[in-house]
């Protein structure tokens, strides 16, 4: 600090930013990009362990045997689900009562902003029902919870008869300390998030349900299992929840204890981990996986129904049952000891689980990247933000000490040109800041609220118009009347334009250095693809091949991007139609997101990013 | 299940101990108690699902007091009381201080005899965290004029009883009338065992039971001490298929009560009868059902309640209570009485009572603010329930942060708030008579009612976890010298920068020589060199 008092060494350092901010800058990108791709490597990402000691070091000996029992409660299911056309909740409230639980059920209704085209869904009506098995001995304080989504079609039977199994099972057992929730919940995501919401009695979204629920204290931890084949050939995690919020590292450890103690093959983002670490396929790898994860996250949607738990601070993971060709198959009663393990060990927490990472990324299910190490790549990204503002801020605070203080300064070339010009007031910079929000406020509002004109007017369904309505106005930001400086101060003038782009700059700064904070991968995503592009674009020079890298770096095209690369990854890629379809879907799942589970990625990206954007191509077009 | 028995002791200044223990009646004297009332329980009854509990008590340990009125300090008193308690039953009754205990207005009233009801003698606690286990029950049977050697307490294995769904163990004593002109006074102890077997885990779903199934252990004897020994098994048929169940062996006799509004009937097993002994040595009482029920309905009782903590995330939060009254016809009042830890900082103006989606004015509240690490919120408030209503109760509050010494060493585990209490005169469905009090089971006589048409009921709501804003304990030092010295490095050299202005001062040329010209030069009025 006594470098930034002392004004000589001040003016150096001044003059050593001002002189090699495009290499500084450059140099600050490639250490962000490098230090992300090197996240995926053995000696940065450590093993995993288990933190928690109620966890850890207590063993149990699972013994489930229903593996059986599991199966034909299963076909019993799948008959009567045929048979009710939906849930059968007469069926399952019947089952559960015989099994010696609590049963209640949950009648919901919602109504969508505009229909779902995807999963074909607009007035939603659903029952969700649950059974508690009341611990004995025990005062309802806490509770774990196993939910099922009962979807539509032919999947998830497996699902329902084990856990039924599951239920008969533990209901005989007297070691329980905290009452099991088991739950299925129909309409996947929209059940589950109408039975938390009336389970911590609020109202977040629009959600109609009804019925006073019977409660089981405080939820310390849930699983989500999706199982639709008689046998498995492995276990898929998901743990991305909404938001990119995760759940605690323990859990994801204490699922990858259980599989290697059965012997269950377990995988992360659909892939297995390679035995090889030290090999460039095996580096591939783990980045592929890492990527994948990142790419989830970013997206803010939930990847399973854990996702929306974990808003009210309980901790939950997915488990998908895969059966793909491979030779070794494991049997219900297999997977059923694995779920009594980690049952019975979350039984044994005497705290809620705290000790393990909340934020971290995964290139394998066994190897970590914690916060500490992964925030460093951000941290470069957004130094080049900073180091575009400083420049700026110098050149501007440069034409402030007039002729005088210029005598010491040697780069006078661009800063002179701006002391000639009639100084411009702040005040210029209130008219694009105002369009610029106003604009991304009518693409936060607009689509939805506009809907049925759009349908009156033009041959497309609801959907279709709200999906059209934001394209359409996200284009149109880009010719709104920009120059509006113009009309105030005669012409423009470059103090006026670096003006606005130090103030684009740090509200883009701080924008990503917030979204980071809760979730890393969408900051990290916005800040490779924007914050170049941002420090490099100015009214002069090569204006037609910045407008180009610009609109290349808008949010928007950054979601198709990451579809094509995603698509990619998955081993399954698709042509250029094909992605504008996933594009037009994603767009509006994103708003879907948002109004049905509360989302904040699309009113982020409107509302902030999409107008701080906006003031970029403003900078551009300042001329 | 209610074994031991009142135990007259003689008049007030106790001095017998043939059948009162010393332990206690020594208790009695030394702190001036009118009345005490404890309870160690673990686990909750559910009240829809099992019905309305012969005498209920709150997860963990509850203790009320009314002490006599020539007690001079009463907190000082009630002090030392829960301190002696907790040696003699083995709980953590000394974790009892000001910061848990309230005085009630209207919720608890002498249960004996008693000429004045000034609340102030009156205190309440409850701590639900307590755990109940072996160690608490060896202190309780102690105090039987048997101990655990004959009569029905020969039943009470500890590996037994703690295999159960609830258990929970009371002592109440009380000044009651010696005889029926009530010219002197007797000290009783009242010992009840409360404990529900669940018979789904072991019977595969069939509901049939045996004391020996139960218990481990059959009864050969009564206590020689005893004046009365009995067992009454409820054999009420709910419908009225009577035929539903049998019990072996044949009972002494038959015996019908209404009990709680309900027309109950049982058949008793008198120990001191010899006939019982006469076929077999031992007596093991056996239920069968004759066939298996399987109905979704129970019959829910008409006051019950429910209570959660609504919202999410660490800074406010809400507590809901709902109470039920499905009574098809009458009203009643109840009296609530909810006591929060001063930790959770209670908004008062946010207390809604809505009931049937109107808003329910309470014809009586006494509230007491918590006072920080001092005293927890005292709310009772006398609430009219309507007939086939459910009620609903919130009020807001906030977390507080504790210091970071006051945590619990399992802070994330969360924070317990005592069960709401609820008493209530809850109106019968069918008229009730004068009972014989010899007669009927004992349970049926701590809360006599008051008129024939209606019978008392006190009920506790579960304890609710709350967590708190918790502080990453696992490196506290690194987390505090980190701070502080960011804090301070930053802040003083950021200040610095933002609130000076720099200079360049060119460095002063020249020595004495240069000075003097320069004061002469300003004497003459003419700038300086």
């Amino acid at each position: 600090m006594g470098l930034l008092s002392d004004p000589y060494r001040r003016r150096a350092l001044s003059r050593l930013i001002l002189r090699l901010n495009t290499p500084l800058c450059l140099l600050s990108y490639v250490a962000g990009l490098g230090w992300f791709l090197a996240l995926a490597l053995p000696p940065v990402a450590p093993r995993t362990y288990m933190s928690e000691n109620a966890m850890g070091s207590t063993m149990v000996e699972e013994q489930f045997a229903y593996g059986e029992r599991a199966l034909s409660y299963a076909r019993e299911f799948a008959g009567h689900k045929k048979k009710a056309g939906g849930m059968p909740v007469a069926w399952l409230e019947k089952t559960m009562w015989n099994l010696g639980l609590e049963v209640y059920k949950q009648p919901f209704a919602r109504t969508l902003p505009f229909p779902d085209e995807t999963r074909e869904r607009y007035m939603v009506k659903g029952t969700n029902v649950y059974g508690i098995l009341r611990a004995p001995r025990a005062a309802s304080t806490e509770s774990l919870v196993l939910s099922v989504p009962c979807s539509e079609g032919q999947h998830n039977h497996q699902a329902v008869g084990l856990m039924l199994a599951l239920a008969s099972y533990f209901r005989g057992q007297i070691y329980w300390a905290k009452d099991i929730i088991f739950l299925v919940n129909e309409h996947d995501l929209l059940g589950m998030e109408a039975w938390l919401e009336a389970y911590h009695d609020v109202n977040i979204t629009e959600m109609q349900s009804s019925g006073t629920l019977g409660r089981a204290g405080a939820i310390q931890a849930a699983v989500s299992l999706e199982l639709s084949s008689d046998v498995v050939t492995s276990f898929d995690v998901a743990v991305e929840g909404l938001n990119g919020q995760l759940p605690n590292l323990d859990l994801v450890n204490l699922f990858h204890a259980f599989c290697q103690k059965n012997g269950l093959l377990c995988t992360i983002q659909g892939k297995l981990q390679r035995s090889d670490w030290d090999t460039l396929p095996a580096y591939a790898h783990s980045l592929q996986t890492l990527l994948l994860m990142v790419l989830k996250q970013g997206s803010g949607r939930p990847q399973g129904d854990h996702g929306l738990f974990l808003r009210y601070h309980i901790e939950a993971i997915t488990l998908r049952g895969i059966n793909s060709f491979r030779q070794y198959k494991y049997d219900m009663s297999t997977v059923g000891k694995t779920l009594e393990g980690m049952f019975r060990k979350l039984n044994n927490l005497l705290e809620r689980l705290h000790q393990s990472y909340f934020f971290y990324l995964l290139p394998s299910l066994s190897r970590f990247v914690s916060i500490s190490v992964y925030m460093p790549a951000f941290g470069f990204l957004i130094l080049i933000l900073i180091l575009k503002a400083l420049d700026l801020w110098m050149k501007l605070s440069k034409c402030d000490a007039g002729p005088a203080e210029r005598l010491w300064d040697g780069d006078q070339g661009a800063a002179h040109a701006a002391v000639e010009e009639p100084r411009p007031g702040l005040l210029t910079l209130v008219p694009p800041l105002l369009i610029c929000h106003a604009t991304g406020l009518t693409l936060y509002f607009l689509p939805v609220l506009g809907q049925h004109v759009a349908t009156q007017h033009f041959p497309v369904s609801e959907a279709e118009a709200v999906v059209l309505t934001v394209i359409a106005i996200y284009v149109a930001g880009l010719a709104l009347p920009h120059n509006t400086h113009r009309v105030l101060t005669g012409s423009g003038s470059d103090r006026g334009w670096m003006t606005l782009k130090l103030l684009s700059l740090l509200y883009l700064a701080m924008q990503l250095g917030c979204i980071a904070l809760v979730n890393f991968s969408l900051g990290f995503l916005l800040a490779v693809t924007m914050v170049p592009v941002a420090a490099a674009v100015q009214p002069t020079g090569p204006r037609y091949l910045y407008a180009a890298l610009l609109v290349l770096v808008t949010p928007a095209v950054t979601l198709l991007l990451g579809i094509f690369l995603y698509q990619e990854l998955i081993e399954y890629p698709v042509s250029v139609l094909e992605c504008w379809q996933l594009f037009l879907q994603a767009v509006a799942g994103g708003l879907l997101d948002h109004y049905l589970y509360g989302s904040v990625v699309f009113p982020f990206v409107a509302i902030f990013l999409y107008p701080c954007w906006l003031l970029l191509w403003n900078v551009l077009f300042w001329k | 299940m209610t074994p031991g028995g009142p135990a007259p002791a003689d008049a007030a200044p106790v001095s017998h101990y043939r059948l009162f223990p010393k332990a206690l009646g020594q208790l009695v004297s030394a702190q001036g108690v009118r009345e005490l009332h404890l309870a160690l329980t673990q686990g909750f009854w559910r009240t829809r699902a099992w019905g309305q509990p012969p005498l209920q008590a709150p997860a963990g340990a509850e203790l009320w007091v009314w002490f006599q009125d020539t007690v001079a300090d009463v907190d000082k008193a009630w002090e030392e009381l829960s301190n002696i308690l907790s040696g003699i039953f083995c709980a953590s009754l000394n974790f009892i201080d000001s910061t848990n205990t309230v005085t009630p207005t209207a919720s608890f009233k002498p249960l004996g005899l008693a000429n004045g009801t000034d609340h102030h003698l009156l205190r309440y606690a409850v701590l639900p965290r307590e755990i109940v286990c072996t160690e608490n029950l060896t202190p309780w049977k102690k105090l039987l004029p048997c101990g655990s050697k004959a009569g029905l307490a020969v039943l009470l294995k500890a590996e037994r009883l703690f295999h159960s769904s609830y258990h929970s163990q009371a002592v109440h004593i009380r000044p009651i009338c010696r005889d029926a002109s009530c010219l002197a006074v007797s000290w009783e102890l009242r010992q009840t065992l409360t404990v529900v077997f669940e018979t789904f885990p072991s019977g595969q779903g069939k509901k049939d039971w045996s004391l020996f199934k139960m218990f481990s252990r059959t009864l050969t004897e009564a206590c020689p001490l005893a004046s009365q020994s009995k067992i009454y098994v409820d054999i009420s048929a709910k419908d009225k298929e009577k035929e539903l169940l049998e019990v072996t062996p044949s009972p002494t006799s038959v015996h019908e009560a209404i009990v709680q509004g309900e027309k109950r009937t049982y058949a008793v097993y008198d120990l001191l009868s010899p006939s019982l002994f006469n076929t077999s040595r031992s007596l093991n009482v056996q239920l069968k059902w004759k066939r298996p029920q399987d109905s979704l309905e129970l019959s829910t009782p008409v006051l019950h309640a429910q209570r959660y903590v609504s919202g999410y995330g660490l800074q406010t939060g809400k507590i809901s209570t709902l109470i039920y009254n499905t009574h098809p016809y009458r009203a009643f009042p109840v009296i609530l009485l909810e006591t929060v830890p001063w930790y959770l900082r209670l908004y008062v103006h946010t207390l809604t009572i809505i009931t049937k989606g109107k808003e329910n004015k309470p014809s009586y509240i006494h509230y007491q603010p918590a006072q920080d690490r001092r005293r927890p919120h005292l709310l009772e408030m006398l609430i009219q329930l309507p007939a086939n209503s459910v009620t609903k109760i919130t009020i807001q509050f906030e977390r507080a942060l504790l210091k970071w010494t006051e945590y619990t060493p399992d802070p994330n585990h969360g924070f317990y708030v005592s069960p709401s209490v609820l008493s209530a005169l809850v109106p019968s469905v069918i008229a009730m008579k004068e009972v014989d009090m010899e007669q009927s089971p004992l349970f049926t006589s701590l809360f006599p009612s008051s008129d024939g048409s209606s019978y008392f009921v006190r009920l506790y709501t579960e304890p609710l976890l709350v967590n708190l804003p918790t502080p990453d304990f696992s490196m506290p030092y690194n987390v505090i010298c980190l701070t502080c010295t960011v804090v301070a490095v930053c802040y003083g050299s950021f200040y610095n920068l933002l609130t000076r202005t720099f200079h360049v001062e060119e460095p002063t040329r020249g020595g004495l020589a240069k000075r003097l010209a320069n004061i002469i030069r300003k004497f003459r009025g003419v700038p300086p060199l």
